[in-house]
């Protein structure tokens, strides 16, 4: 229920200034900083902040710094994938990183597996940091939350996150939240019969859910994701609790992918009913 | 014998630019030993001077069809004869790609004027498109017949029925189909920058579509090969 994996810890960051910045434990931010001060990439494409306050735009970044202005999570798109030629074109980067959610997650490996028209662009992606994801919004429904549910500026934001059954909004005085079900029914309409919750194709996945507040639950999945996480736990970067020892631990993220799986396969059934194309 | 264990492969061109062949020999690291050991190519312009078109395994036609070129659709039709599997290689032969605009009235030959993917007169068994197809999807596609790997190559099957191709494609069988999530693959794929994401959605310019059809053939969510990914991540 959780993909094929190698192995899953509760990490975060050992670094104060990522661990300030980042939405959980700050692994994605850790991880491609990491491996670009080792080399093994030479720039990530990540979201970044763009002109309007929560709406990223996809960035390249080339050091520590650019990595952590675009840390934390924004819950609407950011079409990290059209980035990755721009990288490999424009910027001339051999080796790449990027972080991304499942559909993107499986946007890249298709392109991998089945490259027809995307000449030696996805050969050069060597770090997909996958991260869980249940659904995602257009940015007019966040700004529906935001600006008329809770009454706030856009602006005024300083982060957004889902968890314990509801959709938090903090700025820098006070904290908001609204509960899931006043979300549901803006999500947008292709999450629908997605089954995949924890990025089943990355190398590494990640999400909080899991683990304690500032910490992330990690999934290790490909040799090379594998190898690059333990040299990163080695080299100080990440402090790791086993993922037994912590609490909510795994089963809450069993449940949620199980759901997300189940309700994927329901409606994808409908769609068949009704007569409409479905991929799986 | 083991002579004869070479796939026979034919190349013909018909209307198209010779890219797709470019493409195909821009697999420098193994073009030499794909040519000595691995394939005879049997036919072509350019590579073979023979009169005759012989039999072939493989006959690569890259170039849609010009209904008013009798010599094109007399290769085609004799190639379809000689060749036991006829593939689409590249946009202009599975889509018809760039030619679909030709309207006549050019030079050399004003009254040519309508050009078609093959599919339209014969039989294709698989159809590799891309303006050009990659070098890389050249090779996998060659080690994948040389293996005769056919689950690696189902998708390149399923595709040579797929010969009306526009970048609105994403918008009328994946946008309104309620199926696009905004993951931007389509507009990296895109070989002329016809695409860009706004709010979330491919964006079209049609000014610059060439009707190759890749935004739709990269969009994991027009084919989804799960199994094939999965065994090359080793998941």
């Amino acid at each position: 229920v959780l993909g094929t994996y190698k192995e899953i810890v509760s990490a975060r960051s050992t670094d104060r200034e990522i661990q300030k910045l980042a939405q959980d434990g700050g692994i994605v931010t850790g991880l491609l900083a990491y491996a670009l001060d080792e080399g093994i990439i030479e720039g990530a494409v990540v979201a970044g902040p763009g002109k309007e306050f929560w709406k990223p735009e996809p960035m390249v970044a080339m050091t520590s710094d650019e990595l952590k202005a675009a840390a934390g999570t924004k819950y609407t798109f950011s079409p990290n994938v059209l980035m990755l030629k721009k990288a490999v074109r424009q910027y001339g980067i051999e080796k790449l990183g990027t972080v991304a959610i499942p559909c993107q997650t499986m946007g890249i490996r298709k392109a991998q597996t089945y490259p027809f028209g995307v000449r030696f662009v996805a050969d050069k992606i060597k770090l997909l940091v996958g991260i869980y994801c249940m659904e995602n919004f257009p940015y007019t429904s966040l700004q529906t939350f935001i600006c008329e549910k809770l009454g706030l500026n856009m602006e005024l934001v300083e982060k957004m996150d889902i968890g314990k059954g509801k959709f938090w909004v903090y700025t820098q005085d006070d904290v908001y939240t609204l509960p899931l079900k006043e979300t549901h029914g803006y999500e947008q309409a292709g999450c629908k019969i997605c089954k995949d919750y924890v990025a089943e194709l990355a190398d590494v996945s990640t999400g909080s859910v899991g683990s304690p507040d500032g910490w992330s639950t990690v999934i290790t999945r490909t040799d090379s994701g594998d190898s690059i996480l333990k040299q990163a736990v080695e080299a100080g970067i990440f402090e790791t609790k086993p993922i037994e020892e912590v609490k909510p631990g795994l089963g809450l993220l069993e449940k949620l992918s199980a759901q997300k799986k189940e309700k994927a396969e329901k409606n994808i059934a409908a769609r068949k009913e009704m007569g409409l194309p479905t991929p799986y | 014998a083991e002579e004869n264990a070479k796939p026979r492969i034919g190349y013909i061109h018909l209307s198209g630019c010779t890219g797709d062949a470019m493409s195909l020999t821009e697999n420098y690291d193994i073009l030499a030993e794909l040519l000595t050991n691995m394939v005879d190519i049997v036919y072509g312009q350019t590579l073979v001077d023979l009169w005759e078109m012989p039999e072939m395994d493989l006959a690569l036609v890259e170039g849609s069809v010009c209904l008013q070129d009798e010599h094109s659709l007399h290769e085609l039709k004799e190639l379809r004869e000689k060749a036991k599997l006829v593939c689409a290689f590249g946009s202009c032969a599975a889509t018809g790609c760039f030619t679909r605009y030709s309207r006549g009235g050019q030079q050399a030959q004003p009254s040519h004027e309508s050009f078609v993917p093959i599919a339209d007169l014969i039989d294709v068994d698989l159809a590799i498109p891309g303006c050009p197809p990659s070098p890389e999807i050249i090779a996998k596609a060659v080690v994948a017949l040389l293996n005769n790997d056919m689950e690696y190559l189902q998708p390149m099957l399923d595709l040579a029925g797929y010969t009306e191709a526009c970048g609105c494609d994403l918008q009328t069988k994946v946008v309104n189909q309620g199926l696009c999530t905004g993951c931007g693959t389509c507009a990296m794929a895109c070989q002329t920058r016809a695409l860009d994401m706004t709010n979330g959605r491919p964006e079209l310019n049609s000014d610059r579509c060439i009707k190759c059809g890749i935004c739709y053939v990269q969009c994991p969510r027009s084919w989804w090969p799960e199994e094939q990914i999965k065994k090359e991540l080793g998941l």
